[in-house]
């Protein structure tokens, strides 16, 4: 491995480390947005956050989504929080949850005072939190401070033999120096699930990753109207030589390499608490959904391997793209962070593709700016159970 | 490093895919084993295009794919050595 060993990082109050250093505007309702996205164009350095919910939410669905804003709110990468809703209760939830991280954060809510009266008071304390944000130094910090989640995307034969390995061969070279890892998609896994089952690293994680799966699967099986091989695989994977669905699954879950074991099930944007290690975590596979998930668990880096070249970014946490098929690190190159095609000529073996990646990976958290976030992608979706009230 | 024409995953792996744009008819194909660095030879038997499956060995009905090092499905009608493998001869054990 030809790592140093440490990486430039920002050291954060709760002893977190952050990779970007990003002032974020977060609205928490959908009428937010414009209130926020009003203060982000006001204030340079700043990011504003908009999504579609937080209004007439429930249950699970609700816990959920408050999960998901509080955890972006809360990740290291993230300097300091401006926080907007419509009402003040949900808005002083949002905030005090942050605030436990030590990290600044202030909320203001529209309610009685409109939107360009709110902008003006929440400009002024995001201005105030950008310039105390620019003075933050980067420092050098230790591998195991690193938090790095993995999921892939329009994915074709190329990904199950080398893109995906890549990412493996990573997993197996940084685990044992207390990196927190993390991959999910319950839906891709399966026909691979009793394999991944048995990389649980004891029963109580084999136990709570086969409910998992057992839960989306009876879904599954009470919704369908035939068995499932017109659709999984796709097509456009059977087209391309993928013949069944065990062959997809087992091409996905090449991403955790082969000697790592999952400490962890984790519920979407769940925060790990078990320590260093791998975590499965329970989540879509649809690629903004799963990264803004995780990245509300507090993972900071993203790994994203494609094949026909799917372009996600997110407004937190860099992804960084790599690619096995010669086509797409050819005609969609200013997506692509790191080209691995080579493998499929025998001119790079994964050992060297795994170095390669680690190597853009450092590169990322010492600052480099991935093609996503220099093409402006940030995609924030926010996972819904069911429909609101 | 040669070239090659064909990737196998995994030693025990009795599939190899493609990686070349397609195997023609009798190609003496070079296969590399990703596990042990390994080169194996192989004859194709048919046109076989990019990302597709060629087979191993003989395979009779009901013998299991491996791919990955894994069970990947279940042979539906006997497959000749150098033949393309995928829905045609193979289906998934899920259903």
């Amino acid at each position: 491995m030809k790592t140093s060993g440490s990486f430039m990082g920002y050291k954060r109050e709760n002893g977190r480390v952050g990779v970007r250093n990003h002032v974020i505007i977060l609205p928490v309702d959908d009428i937010s947005n414009a209130c926020a996205e009003a203060i982000g164009n006001n204030i340079k350095g700043t990011v504003a956050i908009p999504h579609s919910y937080g209004r007439l939410q429930f249950g699970k669905d609700l816990e959920l989504f408050f999960r998901t804003i509080i955890g972006t709110g809360k990740n290291p990468n993230v300097a300091a929080v401006i926080v907007v809703g419509i009402e003040p209760k949900w808005t002083k939830k949002v905030v005090d949850e942050i605030a436990k991280t030590g990290k600044p954060v202030e909320g203001f809510s529209i309610e009685g005072l409109g939107d360009i009266a709110t902008t003006m008071k929440a400009s002024k304390k995001a201005q105030e939190f950008v310039q105390w944000a620019s003075e933050k130094q980067r420092t050098e910090c230790p591998l195991s401070d690193l938090w790095i989640s993995v999921k892939c995307g329009e994915s074709d034969t190329t990904s199950g033999l080398a893109s995906n390995p890549a990412v493996g061969n990573l997993m197996d070279k940084l685990e044992p120096h207390g990196v927190h890892l993390c991959f999910g998609e319950t839906s891709e896994i399966t026909g691979a699930e009793i394999v991944c089952a048995g990389r649980a690293k004891d029963e109580s994680a084999k136990k709570k990753f086969l409910d998992t799966w057992n839960s989306y699967n009876n879904f599954i099986l009470e919704n369908k109207t035939n068995d499932l091989s017109e659709s999984q695989p796709t097509a456009g994977n059977i087209k391309g030589g993928l013949t069944t669905i065990e062959e997809k699954a087992f091409g996905n879950l090449q991403k955790i390499g082969k000697k790592v074991k999952y400490v962890d099930v984790l519920g979407p944007a769940e925060e790990p608490s078990r320590g260093s290690g791998l975590y499965f975590m329970d989540t879509s596979s649809a690629a903004a959904e799963c990264v803004t998930l995780q990245a509300a668990a507090g993972f900071t880096v993203h790994l994203f391997p494609t094949g026909q070249g799917n372009v996600v970014g997110n407004p937190i946490e860099p992804v960084i793209k790599l690619t096995a098929n010669p086509k797409t690190a050819k005609t969609m190159s200013e997506h692509i962070d790191l080209d691995v095609s080579k493998i499929l000529k025998r001119e790079m073996n994964l050992d060297e593709a795994g170095d390669a990646l680690i190597d853009i990976t450092f590169k990322t958290a010492n600052g480099r700016i991935t093609c996503a976030e220099a093409l402006g992608h940030r995609e924030f979706v926010i996972t819904k159970l069911y429909r609101s009230a | 490093m040669s070239k090659t024409d064909l990737i196998i995953h995994d030693e025990k792996d009795n599939v190899a895919v493609v990686v070349v744009d397609k195997t023609i008819k009798n190609q003496e194909c070079v296969g590399w084993i990703m596990e042990n660095d390994k080169t194996i030879k192989i004859k194709s038997i048919n046109e076989i295009p990019l990302g597709h499956k060629i087979a191993l060995q003989d395979f009779k009905e009901g013998d299991t794919i491996l791919k990955y090092g894994h069970d990947i499905g279940k042979v539906v009608s006997p497959i000749k050595k150098g033949d393309h493998v995928h829905v045609h001869n193979v289906k998934t054990k899920k259903w």
